[in-house]
């Protein structure tokens, strides 16, 4: 459970935002994951019936259809241009990827690491091909100008935060929202940022399991950093097997009553 | 002067054993691994990520850059660790054709490597480089209009061969080398020619069509074995 010390520490002197802050996230952890699916896990739950295609293969033939993400059209047909599931909904077709680097999309909730700090904000690492910039504008409440920034956030402090705009020179991030803070202790797991809406689940039903069976504090960011933190050792690696055991089995179906299961086994195997 | 029977008993048209498995780098964004026979390649690709120095950067669209290397052990008198003249040649060709079906526009200022390592040589390398290449770019989930598909051919005493073995490439009768070593590529739904090069003795142009042909067939089997080995990732994930 979010601790209203750690609030305080972060704000230290801004006791307002520390209130604010903490009301908020009572709430936000769990609406936070289902509002950051993208819509994908429905799909993905009938993954038995999608075919994988390569690049270049034709994926529908016919003037009706139009090509969708990760597809072109080239005369009469449709076809694939990344390695992934085909995917044909009425007259879109489109593909699935499987794999690739993440690539940021405004509004995503990311967790990234502070990597540089300058005069005006903090650059992060969010494992994508361009760097991220959180400006001290986006940080809740008032912040000096004299102010040392490494006191906010100093290096290799990890965060939650929001894609505000994605542009050709960068990514910009923000914290001024619901559920966005800096994060303490607890343990990191990197997975491939394709696998995010499987560890979700429709309406973050899969994460929702994890948390309620490990009883730890989950949060899964669009850039596959997933973040998570019990009270014990044992529950947050049990956690993270999960989180691994999804990842390698993402394509398989009836995943979540097989993970259900093994989450079964192990909470039972400890008492 | 006739090269009537293969060394190894194949036939004028058929490949050696091909194998081809993806995902064999785990820390890679994407890897594959691709043999002709005794010819093993491994390619890794990462990417798209920042690119430094700054004035390599292109504004239009992400950099793909090719790294071909033999590493010492793969040949039988040890190789120099280190690139070489020939390994930026073949680098180069094998950026040149990839680059036609790798869509990178959506990345700018970025760059995509591939790191093609040859683990073990007996003639056609960067053709068994390309294939892998252009499995782990797939593999990457880079974009692409196109897989690539490349074999080496060659024009033996008088003959067309497919998939040339070293023994081949050396082959000489009465002390004079009498091959042309052909390696090509092509992009497998267009069928247009990605990579085309040309060592040794002159060939006549209606021979060298006939080479053409045969490695035209021959890209087409080596794309069906590249699009199952991308498929079997799947099948791998769902026991």
């Amino acid at each position: 459970m979010i601790r209203k010390e750690e609030i305080k520490e972060e704000f230290a002197g801004r006791e307002k935002e520390a209130e604010e802050t903490f009301s908020e996230e009572i709430m936000e952890n769990r609406e936070q994951n289902q509002n950051n699916n993208i819509g994908m896990d429905e799909e993905i739950e009938d993954k038995k019936e999608r075919k994988i295609v390569v690049p270049g293969e034709v994926i529908a033939t016919g003037i009706n259809f139009l090509p969708g993400e990760n597809a072109k059209r080239d005369g009469k047909d449709i076809i694939a241009t990344r390695f992934g599931l085909e995917d044909i909904s009425g007259r879109i077709a489109k593909v699935i990827p499987l794999s690739g680097v993440y690539l940021p999309r405004q509004g995503n909730i990311v967790i990234g690491k502070i990597s540089e700090i300058t005069f005006n904000g903090w650059l992060i690492e969010i494992n994508s091909p361009y760097p991220a910039f959180l400006p001290i504008s986006e940080c809740r409440g008032f912040i000096s100008k004299r102010e040392d920034l490494s006191a906010i956030y100093n290096f290799d402090d990890l965060i939650v935060a929001k894609v505000n705009s994605v542009k050709a020179k960068g990514v910009d991030l923000t914290m001024r929202d619901r559920g966005l803070y800096k994060l303490n202790e607890g343990i990191v797991v990197q997975v491939n940022s394709n696998k995010v809406p499987r560890i979700i689940g429709r309406k973050g039903s899969m994460v929702n399991m994890i948390k309620d069976y490990t009883k730890c504090d989950v949060i899964v960011g669009q850039n596959g950093v997933v973040w998570i933190r019990g009270d014990n050792l044992k529950n947050e690696l049990l956690a993270r097997e999960v989180v691994k055991l999804i990842t390698e089995k993402s394509l398989a179906g009836g995943l979540t009553e097989y993970i259900q299961n093994f989450l079964e086994k192990k909470t039972k195997e400890k008492k | 002067m006739t090269y009537t029977k293969r060394f190894d008993g194949r036939k004028f048209d058929e490949l050696r054993k091909v194998e081809a498995k993806v995902g064999v780098v785990p820390n890679a964004d994407g890897s594959a691994y691709f043999s002709f026979g005794n010819t093993k390649a491994i390619a890794a690709v990462y990417g798209p990520r920042p690119l430094h120095p700054v004035f390599l950067q292109n504004p239009q669209k992400g950099v793909l850059r090719c790294s071909y290397d033999m590493l010492s052990f793969s040949v039988t008198e040890r190789k120099k660790p280190g690139p070489n003249r020939r390994s930026k040649e073949i680098s180069m060709v094998t950026a040149k054709s990839l680059e036609p079906v790798v869509q990178l526009q959506n990345f700018p200022n970025t760059v995509t490597d591939v790191f093609i390592s040859i683990i073990q040589a007996d003639a056609s390398t960067r053709c068994a480089g390309i294939n892998a290449a252009a499995l782990a770019l797939a593999h990457a989930g880079i974009p692409m209009t196109d897989m690539v598909s490349s074999v080496s051919t060659g024009f033996v005493g008088n003959t067309v061969c497919l998939d040339l073995t070293k023994e081949e490439e050396d082959y000489e009768e009465d002390g004079e080398k009498l091959v042309s070593d052909i390696p090509m590529a092509f992009l497998a739904r267009t069928g247009q020619m990605s990579l085309f090069q040309l060592d040794g003795n002159g060939i006549k142009p209606e021979d060298l069509k006939k080479v053409i042909e045969a490695g035209r067939k021959g890209c087409q089997k080596v794309y069906e074995i590249q699009k199952a080995a991308l498929k079997a990732l799947a099948e791998e994930k769902e026991e």
